[in-house]
């Protein structure tokens, strides 16, 4: 265990280090230089010649590469260059509105996606079945902004029942914050929730189809028995995992979803500074985001390695 | 084959919602009900009627013509897409599995593992950012994530087939691992490469709807779906009919690509379809 668990771990370095870099090279290759590119066309020439100063343009590829991991490696993100605020402390006060609503929405998925898969699977073929599937189609293909619209016209315009946008704040209180929380997490959810039900269900119904449920069933269990004692646990590594994946997409899902509702979390903070050009703060969340994605990857592998010791011989 | 694909009522559902989409952008190319760069202020957020069936936006432009002329975007975006993740993916895929366990199949699946750890729409989002919001760019950026997935099919699918003793006899034969790749085992991945083709597809309208309703897709005038979305926003609670078609447009295209992948899928494989049921 403890060897698998060392080579996920220089594995995740390795991605950690090329995803840097990646990062890094896309924001260095834009047209002109980053200063020229931030400050516009009608740059004076000492702002532009003090901005590279600050930027550190002045030093080698490797220098400016080495002093960005270093500052985030020590918590220091840089400075925001339009609001001239550390980048750092403008990442945690959004963190406090996107984590939460990525976490709402995995929850709200698992919720739902859980006894809709369980429930299609034990009565396969049947109306529910069909009906459950026929759901998730519709789950899959619908853009998840415009079901977020669509919500907004029915619960906040015509019944007022949330607020069309914004975020009440945590000083209001844990009850006002999910309330204007709940509908994009209903939104981001929504996708996700379908999808895990497909996995859910199929998942399921291999498992079912294994000689051990056969047995279970041969020894007197009842079909209720054999599915929550038997079939259950050993569906669930499949789900595990894209619940792991969809912590990515729910992430990258919340930039457009939090400008839907105009939530002030990380995914606005990143559209707004790429439109106000300001590439401190886009390299240093995109960086955050996808540390976040790997890491969380890296968990679930470990996680499973711990359930099932099978997998610890596989990549 | 042919039997068994019409009594496939997932694949017929989602051939003909396709075909209506795919037919819709072909057709504005030389015929639209109404042009869709004239603006009659006059008749702006006008709701359906006889003269304009989806009713009409805030320029007074034909809701309809415009959702028309919107397909072509769609379409041309993400079947771009799918072409430059087939076009990369696939070789990279059979040069994997070719050189299976060597360094060039570790370096390739380490890659695509690198690709797929980046949230998609945020590096979309990043690339239109820097080299500046257009078609092209969205289709660079959609296309770049599409080949990670079909480098790993096709991998997937050919390393079962580097197994089969028709390769092992073309090997004993003398052919290189190219030849064999592009004459055996290619031919036998075509099946599942057009039904995740499809899927693709499908992704890469939402992908693109998402990026032009930020405003990072098609810019103006090109009409496209997810603007005209962005566009209904604000007037969603005086003309909510704005908002719904080009919603509905979005749903029913993806909603059939991905039936058709569906469909595609159990006419190829019989097995499964047996199996699922």
């Amino acid at each position: 265990m403890l060897r698998y668990v060392l080579k996920r771990l220089v594995s995740l370095v390795i991605s950690l280090a090329v995803a840097s870099l990646v990062i890094f090279v896309a924001i260095e290759v834009v047209p002109g230089d980053p200063a020229a590119y931030m400050l516009g066309m009608n740059a004076q020439p000492d702002t532009l010649a003090a901005l590279r100063e600050q930027l550190g343009l002045n030093g080698t590829l490797a220098e400016r590469y080495l002093s960005w991991v270093g500052g985030m490696l020590t918590g220091d993100f840089g400075t925001s260059y339009t609001y001239r605020t550390p980048v750092a402390e403008m990442i945690g006060e959004r963190l406090w509105i996107s984590l939460p609503l990525a976490l709402y929405a995995l929850t709200l998925s698992t919720l739902i996606a859980f006894p809709a898969g369980v429930w299609a699977a034990s009565r396969r073929g049947s109306a529910v079945d069909m009906g459950v599937m026929g759901v998730t189609q519709l789950g899959v293909a619908i853009p998840n902004f415009w079901f977020a619209m669509l919500m907004v016209l029915v619960f906040a315009i015509n019944l007022r029942w949330f607020s069309a946008g914004g975020f009440a704040g945590w000083e209001q209180g844990v009850w006002a914050a999910m309330k204007s929380l709940t509908l994009p997490a209903i939104a981001l959810a929504l996708p996700q929730a379908s999808i895990l039900t497909r996995v859910m269900r199929s998942s399921l119904l291999d498992t079912l189809s294994e000689d051990f449920i056969r047995t279970a069933r041969a020894k007197g269990l009842t079909r209720r028995q054999v599915l929550w004692r038997h079939a259950l646990r050993n569906a669930m590594i499949p789900v595990l995992t894209i619940i792991g994946m969809q912590f990515s997409f729910l992430m990258a899902g919340a930039i457009i979803i939090e400008n839907v509702f105009f939530l002030p979390g990380l995914g606005r903070l990143v559209f707004q500074a790429i439109s106000a050009r300001d590439l401190i703060v886009v390299e240093s969340v995109v960086m955050l985001l996808v540390f976040a994605v790997i890491v969380v990857n890296f968990a679930v592998d470990v996680a499973y390695a711990a359930v099932d010791p099978r997998l610890r011989g596989r990549r | 084959m042919m039997r068994a694909a019409l009594t496939n009522r997932a694949l017929v559902i989602g051939l003909v919602l396709s075909l209506i989409f795919v037919g819709a952008a072909l057709l504005s190319f030389i015929w639209v009900p109404q042009d869709v760069g004239a603006m009659d202020i006059p008749n702006k957020m006008k709701p359906p009627s006889a003269a304009h069936p989806l009713g009409t936006d805030h320029f007074g432009r034909d809701i309809l013509s415009m959702i028309m002329v919107g397909a072509r975007t769609s379409i041309a975006v993400a079947v771009v897409a799918v072409v430059i993740g087939m076009g990369l993916g696939v070789p990279l895929g059979l040069a994997a599995a070719a050189r299976r366990g060597g360094l060039l199949d570790e370096v390739i699946m380490r890659g695509n593992d690198l690709i797929f750890a980046f949230p998609s729409l945020l590096i979309a989002i990043m690339i239109t950012a820097v080299f500046g919001p257009s078609a092209l760019n969205a289709i660079i950026a959609i296309g770049i994530f599409n080949i990670p997935v079909f480098a790993r099919l096709t991998r997937g699918a050919a390393l079962s087939l580097w197994t089969r003793d028709y390769v092992l006899a073309a090997r004993v034969a003398g052919k290189g691992a190219v030849r064999i790749s592009a004459e055996h085992i290619l031919p036998n991945v075509t099946n599942l490469l057009i039904v995740q083709g499809t899927i693709q597809f499908s992704l890469g309208i939402l992908a693109e709807a998402a990026l032009s309703y930020v405003g990072l897709g098609a810019q103006p005038p090109i009409p496209s779906w997810g603007r005209m979305l962005a566009d209904s926003q604000t007037m969603i609670s005086i003309a909510s009919h704005m908002a719904i078609f080009p919603g509905m447009a979005i749903l029913l295209t993806v909603l059939g690509l991905n039936l058709m992948g569906d469909g595609l899928r159990d006419l190829f494989d019989p097995r499964i379809r047996r199996d699922r049921r």
